[in-house]
């Protein structure tokens, strides 16, 4: 039951053979279990999970959707009515949501079961879910290693089966980096897709939430319910609802698939470039063709994001100053000194780090050399992709340039963490549907794929990637350790 | 020697939308604090702010009015700094591409012979948000936080230096307040703080370069804009009389010492940190809905003054003194519709004397009027027919007022107070009058004047005023000749 996919779990659910409040008491019992080891969760709730799972097992007819009964879990980001909702910081920690964010009313709506808040990088800043306010997460498959980030709790509670599915959040990779270091499958839509209401900002014009799973078809399931047209999300996109498992089953043959050279180049393992060539391999079998293509500003993406993504986050945390919720440092002298000391308290060293480098390429003097530049180079990415579709359908290439890495490894020098996300951030900055799917081991750990669709190509990209995992079984191998 | 004053005001006019300009709660003024701030003013985490077309309307009437251009696109910005009533950290508002551009406004400045007219360019007006308010009364102490004004949609209307005296400055706000309140797009209370200036003021040499500028904060009346900016006129030319340099400033003025004092130098002087906020598209406004609003705009002030004196042969004062607010122009068109064309000075007079007079004593608006346009219009006419005296016609005008009648002619009749201009009626009474005053005939013989005023004055007396006073002074003379 554990490894079964959502598919399944419905199909139990619906015939009786399993009831949600059982299933719901099987993630929680595991989550008790092996949570004090991985630390993925910071907010589990039995007692609301049981309602609500209760709730759900007393829905009957068309009442009833294809996710009703399944247990959830929420990334931390993700505002719910009632639910400690801390964005894996200290200014936070006493921070309970008076209300649901869109991504959380949809999934209820869906009659799915919250089953608690999963632990991330401190607002969503990082790649290894080492800046975390309430500890690392460590990896299911080498509790020595990260589960990669931001989304590292999602990321981790999935691989160690103590939730089907999970809320993700992708900036700069959050979804498909985490998904890649542990082995599972997340997709982070076209911007807009999915309304960013009540979704904690981190930099406003990158995030985009989306679903983490076991497989293509979770995420296409799960995103079914999660995508649509919010008006309180002014950047959220007015277009007729999809069916996102529409084109599932569509075979392969005469698929495109761009390479850009720039992925792969220097700067990616060599463990990690055979299991990704296998993969392309394996597609070449499904009946796709790859073709190269390039990317010629892409070894810009990272400096252009590191001006984007701080400009925008530094303004977006500047909410939290302590004097409405959140934290407030107890001794204070006058109002400057009580914004320096609660800041200074609540916020950790990341987070502190890209205020300041936001602050500063925002400053006066300064905005044109690197805010306005930066956005140029925006601009130019996002026309570099569009030239690359020219010549394919999807591009591939890996989803990180290593294996998930130990604790510690390069959480001393920021750039070095950064450019983790050396290979997700451009589809960020083109605000393009990106995925990533397990595609077999490095050292034991696993390798993600990384898909890049056209804008609006989820369904599509999807359907590639559920026919890669029709034909393979990355995607359902499990950590030994959690198995039983 | 002689100095230059240069004066900028820029304007906040707070916009009549039913909610707020980037949420759905309430803008009304003076609710319990913090009962009109819903999740997105109090900028709880995850909140996103959805722009109120109606303020863009606002906007949009406002360029038409004033003949400005309105951009097609223009951007929201944020403008970053820490106040414990700014909740999000940042002010959405707009920077570099603003909604409106350019145009301006005529002001009649001063009255009378020295009255001139003149043209204050306008550099932009944009559309942002209010802060909250901080209230620190109340608390021993400590700071209260009240969030219900934040999140109001604000038009901040900037002028170019146009101006030369606080008589100008206060003539081009008046002009303004008058045209906000006339399009309907702002409610013009000063008191609570809809339509607030600020006044950028400087002084040269005539003929130098522009000197250094202060700028005065936050004045909420006409008053302390005239008194504000005459004291920092000649605290600024004393200052460089004494041989110091003004510093660039931002100054608060005191209205219990009439002085103002300086807030924050230049070089304390935030750096917003401006960029064009992601959670909001950019305001995109097409040629159709430019078109659709103008349709809805009533007719501007000075379009109607125009008219005024054309159709109706009012002065330029008269005009404009009518077209001082939009109640005040209906109040008096529908006046002489009832009227009559030919009766529109009479009209005019009342309205503006009288009337005017009454409702300021009573502290009422004229769209509060006790008596309506059409009971006014049908006491004019009965002075025009001659059925009533103008002296007669105040006491029908309180009547009016305290409601004791229907209409003029209602009460004329209650009151038997219809214009005798009949001689046959009249002479008699004169006759009267001259045998039982038979010392003023005898002054008026020699010479004097003033005598026939008093014979006059007892004549009407004895008719108790209802006589003709233009047929008693005929008949008067005609009787001592």
């Amino acid at each position: 039951m554990i490894n079964a996919s959502l598919k399944e779990l419905a199909a139990a659910l619906a015939e009786k053979k399993i009831s949600s409040v059982e299933l719901t008491t099987l993630f929680l019992d595991r989550i008790e279990q092996h949570n004090p080891n991985l630390n993925a969760f910071v907010t589990v709730d039995r007692a609301r999970a049981l309602a609500a799972a209760h709730a759900a097992d007393q829905k009957v007819g068309a009442e009833r959707t294809a996710l009703t009964g399944i247990p959830l879990a929420h990334k931390d980001i993700f505002c719910a009515e009632g639910w400690r909702t801390t964005c894996g910081s200290k200014m936070l920690g006493n921070f309970t949501s008076p209300y649901d964010a869109h991504v959380v009313e949809q999934m209820n709506a869906a009659g799915m079961v919250t089953l608690g808040k999963c632990n991330m990088d401190e607002f969503a800043m990082g790649s290894s879910n080492e800046t975390s306010f309430f500890g690392t997460v460590r990896n299911p498959w080498d509790t020595a290693c990260v589960p990669g980030g931001s989304s590292g709790g999602s990321a981790a509670a999935i691989a160690a089966r103590l939730a089907p599915a999970a809320t993700g959040t992708d900036t700069g990779g959050s979804i498909r980096q985490p998904a890649a270091l542990c082995g599972l499958t997340g997709i982070k839509p076209t911007y807009g897709v999915v309304s960013r209401y009540g979704m904690i900002a981190f930099a406003s014009s990158l995030d985009q939430g989306g679903p983490m799973a076991k497989s293509a078809e979770d995420c296409a399931l799960l995103l079914n319910a999660m995508a649509g047209f919010d008006p309180r999300d002014s950047t959220s996109l007015e277009r007729p609802a999809e069916d996102y498992c529409r084109d599932l089953d569509k075979p392969l043959a005469g698929l495109r698939i761009g390479l850009p050279k720039e992925f792969f180049g220097a700067g990616m393992d060599d463990g990690v470039r055979v299991v990704v060539e296998a993969a392309l391999a394996e597609y070449r079998k499904l009946g796709a063709i790859t073709v190269e293509v390039s990317l010629p500003n892409s070894g810009l993406s990272v400096p252009a994001y590191y001006v984007i993504a701080p400009a925008e986050a530094s303004s977006n945390l500047s909410r939290f100053d302590g004097v409405r919720y959140g934290h407030r440092a107890a001794d204070y002298g006058d109002l400057n000194d009580m914004y320096a000391k609660s800041r200074a308290e609540g916020f950790g060293d990341e987070v502190k780090r890209r205020i300041l480098i936001g602050a500063y390429v925002l400053s006066h003097g300064y905005y044109d050399a690197y805010y306005l530049k930066a956005q140029k180079i925006r601009r130019l990415i996002a026309a570099d992709f569009s030239t690359a579709f020219k010549d394919c359908d999807v591009i591939m290439g890996p989803t990180a340039p290593s294996v998930a890495f130990k604790f510690g490894e390069k959480s001393a020098d920021p750039v070095q963490m950064y450019l983790s996300d050396i290979y997700t951030i451009a589809v960020n900055l083109a605000g393009l549907p990106g995925m990533s799917i397990p595609c077999g081991f490095d050292r034991d750990l696993p390798v993600g794929l990384q898909l890049i669709g056209p804008w609006f190509g989820e369904a599509q990209m999807l359907n590639v990637a559920h026919r890669y995992q029709q034909a393979t079984d990355w995607h359902r191998r499990m950590p030994a350790a959690f198995a039983g | 020697m002689t100095w230059e004053v240069v004066i900028g005001l820029e304007t906040h006019a707070q916009l009549q939308t039913k909610s707020k300009i980037f949420s759905g709660a309430s803008t009304a003024f003076g609710a319990e604090p913090n009962r009109q701030a819903c999740a997105v003013d109090i900028a709880l985490p995850g909140v996103l702010p959805v722009l109120n077309r109606e303020a863009v309307v606002c906007a949009i009437k406002f360029g038409l009015a004033i003949g400005a251009e309105i951009a097609p696109r223009s951007i929201f910005a944020r403008k970053n700094y820490f106040y414990p009533d700014l909740p999000k950290g940042y002010q959405i508002s707009q920077f570099e591409i603003p909604v409106v551009s350019g145009g301006g406004l005529t002001i009649t400045v001063g009255a009378g012979e020295t009255a001139y007219e003149k043209f204050v360019h306008l550099t932009r007006a944009h559309l942002e948000e209010d802060a909250g308010k901080s209230l620190h009364e109340d608390f021993h102490g400590k700071t209260g936080i009240d969030l219900n004004r934040a999140g109001t949609p604000l038009l901040e209307i900037v002028t170019e230096p146009d101006m030369c005296s606080s008589t100008e400055a206060v003539a081009y706000a008046k002009a303004l307040h008058s045209l906000v309140t006339w399009i309907g797009i702002c409610d013009g209370n000063m008191q609570e703080g809809s339509f607030r200036c600020d006044a950028n003021v400087s002084v040269r040499r005539p003929g130098a370069p522009l000197g250094t500028r202060r700028e005065i904060k936050n004045l909420n009346s006409f008053r302390f804009l005239q008194q504000a900016i005459d004291y920092e006129i000649q605290w600024q030319i004393n200052e460089i009389e004494e041989g110091r340099k003004i510093q660039q400033a931002t100054v608060l003025f005191d209205p219990d010492t009439g002085e103002t004092r300086s807030m924050r130098s230049k070089e304390d002087a935030h750096d917003y940190r401006y960029f064009p906020d992601p959670d909001l598209l950019p305001l995109e406004i097409k040629a159709d809905w430019i078109a659709e609003v103008k349709a809805g705009l009533p007719e501007l002030p000075q379009a109607m003054q125009a008219r005024f004196q054309s159709d109706y042969g009012l002065s330029a004062y008269d005009a404009a003194t009518l077209a001082v607010t939009r109640s005040s122009a209906q109040f008096f068109e529908e006046t002489v519709n009832v009227a009559g064309k030919e009766n529109a000075k009479a009209c005019a007079n009342w309205v503006m004397g009288e009337l005017a007079a009454r409702l300021n004593r009573d502290e009422k608006d004229i769209s509060a009027s006790p008596i309506a346009a059409a009971q006014l219009a049908g006491m004019v006419k009965r002075i025009a027919d001659g059925t009533l005296s103008s002296k007669l016609a105040k006491e029908v005008f309180e009547a009016l007022w305290s409601g004791e009648g229907q209409d003029a002619d209602a009460i004329i009749e209650a009151r038997g107070l219809k214009q005798v201009s009949d001689a046959s009626a009249i002479e008699p009474i004169i006759d009267e009058v001259l045998a039982a005053n038979p010392k003023s005939v005898e002054e008026f013989r020699a010479g004097k004047d003033k005598a026939f005023n008093a014979l006059v004055g007892q004549i009407m007396k004895a008719t108790k005023g209802k006589a003709n006073p233009q047929q008693v002074n005929e008949l008067l003379k005609r009787k001592l000749s």
